[in-house]
This record gives structure tokens, sequence and C-alpha cells, in this order.
């Protein structure tokens, strides 16, 4: 099993990529899906899914991503895992951009990119013991593990992920939700890679085994030196797990900082409704947030509002608005929102504070 | 199934007009009472219905059928085991016995030429049973390679599969099989295989199609690819065991059908020529002789009949089992 100092060796080929550049980073990525249209006349329509994102991931860190259903999260996992090639922008892994790679250097981006999935169960192949699961990894790439001591090493991947080894010889429906995701995260860790990207990994699970998959996560990052990014519905698991924090409307990061900034000090009127649609999420000061209620659906990501998109529901909109949209503005030394308020509405968590 | 639908007596009260015949009932008790409340210890649920349990080869279904269609493969392989009256079908034939009755002796009678029926019925299973086998494994071949690779790749490849099973949906399957059989004089079995496997697979090819660009989608496809898996080792360990279960299915419960073509096709005159000894053959040749010597037609059609049921119950029993959802 790979211990600490292996994984942290320099891997061949990435010796010169400089230790101030980040692990990950997309820069204004965007994703568009054509929609179908019935007749082939009229505009081509697109559901923009990511418009213009920019997050970058520092090594053994952990980002977490929030933002609610449609807004984009699973498309960014999925551009950052390489499963789809972004419609502009790009993705670097070590300063190299992920899709231009190719050979024996896209298999080396390969090993170290992974993605855990929601669905522990439909992320198995159903006809494949345990083993044969954990063990493909080693038969696409058989230089990490040759074949005399695959066994073995199975055997302690297992054993890491909290698995009984002797059970290596069922299937994947003879398992529990946890277990299944447990598997799931045995094989994507079985390569020593550096970026471990979680598309909710917890949201199919009981309440009663997540806190157990997130401490495993937890434990691995610390063991393996894994970075992570991190979505999940529940704001409580990402502010335990995350070092930072994304949140996602409509395509955009509309928030990011560190998860003190974005939960203590929220300058961001969506954020600030997300969080106050979690009843265990208290204000810094220990009294219960403001209940903000959003009215409507989220607009359409084909058409999305001009200006901000957030104005059509947000209870603080102005003029402005309807017509601007707002850049990230810096509200700290690590917070940007996008809001043309953002720095209001920071500073009004800095006079609650000092009151 | 038959097991599940079995009445258990006093479910539904027979005083209740509304009581209805279908034996899959609400039990009544689940019905909340109508009397004052039963006390609590003589309320009992009715013990739930016995659920057959045991290996999948032990249910009736797969039973019978499975049954029959050994039986059938046996006969097809080794028909001196069950023919007694001789080592071919004409061994001891006496022209001057032509179209006698069904006697003790010879229980299913004598054909035209004076040979044992029964030693003739049993011999022509090979041909039935050769034909539906080899052109349903040939379609199965074809259908599981062009339904991946249609279904995998997309884009141009399914384009040019699709269409190609489109132009051969195009020719009804009887008449493109006559007109193929039409370029022989003399027609073996392995004429007829070829003219029927060659307009067998499209249908296959679609179906494979569909159930692969199902599992294509499925996350562990992803996770494969994510892992840096090739094309390649996707369909072969992902794509292909498990997709090719449906189409095995719709393969078995084809069988019957390939079956009665080749008898159809027989039995008009394009199919198996003289020299073979088959089903079809012998019906063709009973035409003629239908009120003086009727056994010269049931017997093979009861063959026939026999065979194409136990595979086409074959199919659907492992259908059943292997798909519940295409009941």
């Amino acid at each position: 099993m790979p211990t600490p100092s292996t994984s942290t060796q320099t891997l061949p080929g990435t010796a010169n990529y400089p230790a101030c550049t980040p692990l990950m980073e997309m820069r204004d990525v965007k994703q568009h899906y054509a929609v179908h249209r019935h007749l082939p006349i009229g505009p081509r329509k697109f559901v923009k899914a990511l418009h213009g994102v920019d997050l970058s991931v520092h090594a053994g860190e952990t980002l977490g991503v929030i933002g609610e259903s449609g807004c984009g999260k699973s498309t960014l996992a999925r551009v950052m895992a390489g499963l789809e090639k972004p419609t502009q922008g790009q993705v670097f892994f070590r300063g190299e951009d992920i899709n231009t790679l190719r050979g024996d250097e896209k298999k080396e981006m390969r090993r170290n990119i992974q993605l855990i999935f929601q669905d522990p169960y439909s992320s198995l192949n159903p006809r494949m013991t345990v083993e044969q699961l954990v063990s493909e990894p080693y038969e696409i790439h058989p230089e990490v593990a040759p074949k005399a001591g695959r066994k073995a090493k199975i055997k302690e991947l297992l054993e890491l992920v909290g698995l009984n080894p002797n059970h290596s010889d069922r299937y994947p429906h003879n398992f529990s939700g946890g277990q299944q995701q447990r598997i799931g995260i045995a094989r994507g860790i079985a390569l020593n890679p550096k970026m471990l990207i979680c598309d909710e990994p917890v949201s199919a699970l009981d309440v009663s085994v997540r806190a157990q998959v997130v401490n495993l996560l937890d434990d691995l990052q610390k063991e393996l030196g894994l970075s992570y990014l991190f979505i999940a519905h529940d704001l409580q698991i990402v502010r335990h797990i995350s070092d930072r924090v994304a949140t996602m409307y409509l395509g955009r990061v509309v928030e990011l900082g560190t998860y003190s900034d974005v939960y203590d000090s929220t300058a961001q009127p969506y954020t600030r409704a997300l969080m106050s649609a979690a009843p265990e999420l208290r204000r810094n000061d220990g009294n219960d947030r403001e209940k903000i209620i959003l009215q409507g659906d989220p607009p359409s990501p084909i058409d999305p509002p001009a200006g901000c998109r957030f104005h059509t529901r947000c209870p603080m909109a102005q003029a402005i608005c309807a017509t601007r949209e707002p850049e990230l503005i810096a509200v700290g030394d690590s917070h940007e929102a996008r809001c043309h308020f953002a720095k209001d509405l920071a500073a009004e968590f800095v006079q609650r504070a000092g009151a | 199934m038959s097991q599940n639908t079995e009445t258990t007596p006093g479910t539904a009260p027979a005083t209740d007009p509304l009581a209805p015949t279908n034996p899959i009932t609400v039990p009544s008790g689940i019905r909340p009472p109508a009397g004052p409340p039963a006390p609590a210890a003589s309320f009992r649920r009715k013990p739930a219905k016995k659920v057959n349990r045991g290996p999948v080869w032990l249910k009736p279904r797969f039973l019978v059928s499975g049954t029959i269609v050994a039986l059938m493969l046996l006969m097809a392989a080794f028909p001196q085991l069950f023919a007694g009256f001789g080592s071919d079908p004409t061994a001891n034939c006496d022209i001057m016995n032509t179209n006698q009755a069904p006697s003790p002796e010879h229980i299913f009678g004598m054909d035209i030429q004076g040979c044992d029926y029964y030693t003739n019925v049993i011999y022509g299973a090979r041909a039935s049973i050769l034909v539906g086998i080899v052109v349903t494994a040939i379609s199965f071949v074809i259908s599981a390679l062009l339904g991946s690779l249609a279904g995998y790749f997309g884009g141009w490849v399914d384009t040019l599969i699709s269409r190609a099973c489109d132009m051969a949906f195009g020719l009804p399957f009887i008449l493109a099989a006559i007109v193929v059989l039409q370029l022989f004089s003399e027609r073996t079995v392995w004429t007829v295989i070829f003219a029927l496997a060659l307009f067998s697979w499209p249908g296959g090819v679609r179906f494979m199609r569909s159930s692969v660009m199902e599992v294509r989608n499925r996350e562990y496809v992803q996770a494969s690819r994510l892992l840096g898996a090739g094309n390649g080792r996707i369909i072969a360990k992902h794509i292909i065991p498990n997709s090719l279960t449906p189409l095995l299915v719709l393969q078995t419960l084809g069988i019957g059908g390939v079956i009665s073509a080749e008898a159809g096709l027989t039995f008009i005159g394009i199919g198996l020529t003289p020299p073979s000894v088959s089903w079809g053959l012998q019906l063709a040749a009973a035409r003629e002789y239908i009120s003086a010597a009727p056994h010269l037609l049931i017997f093979p059609a009861i063959f026939l009949t026999i065979t194409v049921l136990g595979f086409v119950l074959f199919g659907e029993a492992m259908r059943d089992e292997f798909d519940p959802k295409g009941k």
C-alpha cells in the first residue's frame, strides 16, 4: 500500500513543475451542451452548464463546492477529471493542459486524477468481484504494482479503506452502500493519485455512514497527501472537510474563500440564502441566521438573465444588478464574491462581530 | 408463473359479490376487519406464500422446457439411441408395406417407401435442430459484434451498421430466403442455414446496439475510462458482459422461429431436397396421402410442434429469469 513517502516522491517528467503552481487549475472553463432542435431552422441553443469558471486546487488542499441542483457542480467534476473536454478554456494539471496530453503523459495524468462517483452501486461493474474491481487499475497500469505482489497490495488497500480483505471474492451487490463507496474509494486511490474529485460521494448514503466515509476521506488525505475537489449538498460536511469553499450559481463561481470566510462572513446573497436553508448552521455569534427564502426556480441555463445571474431571485437586487454583471470582488485576503455589494455585505459581518 | 398464482382457500369470502376471480388479491388479513376488532392474540396474518427459492433449473417451466430441449438435442446428436429399427432410416425397408398404418411393431407405421416411419421421424430431428441452432449461433455472433461496435462507437460506424440493418429489414425474411434458396438446385442443410442466417441478424444487431448504448453510459464504464482503459478493454470487460445476456435470451427465443421457418420452406419445396431427412420433407410428402395415410402427416407435425414449443418455452423461461422487466 502507498505510504506517505512513496506518494510524495517526484514522478518522472514532473520534476520541473514549480512548487508554487497549483496542482490543478481551471482557467475560464466553459462547457456548453447543444440543445436538440426539433426543426433544423432557427438559432442553435446551448445549455451553459459552466460559464467561465476559474478555480485552482493546491497540493494537499480540499476545495469544497456547494450550490443547488443544476448549477454545474457535476459538470465541473467531469470536466476537471477529463471525462469531458470543455467547450472553451483549459484545465491544467501541474501546469499542463490535460486535454492536450497524449500517450505516456496522458496515461500519467490518468493515474493522478481520479473521480469518486455519487452512486456507489452504479459505479461498480456488477459482474466483477471486489478483487477484480480493485485490481483493474493495476491491470491498466502494471508498472504501479507488478503481478507478483498485486494480491498483497489489494489486501492492504482494502484494509486501508476499512473493508475485510476476506470479502474480496464477493460481488458489489453483497455490500451496503457505505461499503460499496469504500470499494469505489479503494479503486480511486489504488494508483496513488494526487487529485481525487469527489462528486457528491456521500449524497446517496445513509446519514449514519456519511460521517464514516467522510472521515475515511479525511484520514486518507492525511496519510496519502491527496488533494480533493469535494462536491456535496450537505453544507456541514463541506465545512468539516474543506480548506476552501466555492459557491456556484448557474454555471459560475459566485463566492470563493476559506471555509471560515464563506461560512462566517458570507459576502454574497446567494451563499447567504444557501446557508440559511441549513438549520444546523448558526452564525458565528451563536444566533440563528436570518431566513432568506428564495422565490421561484433558478433561471434556465439556456438563457441566463442579463446582468447578475442571481438578480431575478436576489432579495437585495438593485437597478445595476439587471444591467451589469459583477466581477469576483476581493473582500478579504483569500475571499472573493461576485456581487456589486460584496464589500458592504462583508462589512456587515465585521460590524456585528465587533458589536 | 404457476407457483405464484396458486389460490389459497379462503382468501376472499365466498359471499362477497365483489370478490374478484383473479387469485392475486389482497389477502383478507390485510383488509380492515369488518366487525368488531378481533382480539390481538387471535389475529394472525396469513403466512406468506411459498416462494420457490430453489435453483433456477428446478422451476417447473425450466424443468419442462429444458427436458424437451435436452431430449431433442440428444435425438439430433444420437438418433440411433432412439431408433430401434435399424441403424439408419432406410434400413429394413420393404416397398410392399408402403403407407402401412401404425401397428405394434411399427408404432408410427410405414412411409411411402415402406420404411419404418418412427426411425424416419427420429432422424428428421437432426436437420431441424441443426438449422435452428447454427442459424441462431451465427446470428448471435454477428449481432453481438456489429451491435457492440454500433452502440459503443456511435457516429459514422453506427450510421453505417444501422442503415445496413434497415436495408436488410426492408426485405421480408421468408421472401429473401426463398430468393436465395432458388439459386441452388440441390439444397442441403448448410444451404438452408446459409440462406436463413443471411437475413436473421438485423433484429439482434439493433437489440444489442440499444443495450450497449445503455451500458456505455453507466458510471463504471466512465470509472474504467478514468483509470486509463482503452476501448478494447472497456468493450471486453465491461460492455459485453453486461449487455450480452438480453441478446442471448432473445436469440434463444428465436430458435423455435428458425426451426419452423426451415420446415415451412422445405414444405413449400424450396428448402431441403430429398436425400436429406427432415420433418418438413416428411410433411411435404404426406400432403398427397393425407386421407389414405394420415399418420404420415400427424407424427412429424407433433414432433415439430413440440420442438418449437420446447425452444420457445425455454427462451421465455430464460427471459423471465434474466430480464424480469421484459415480461
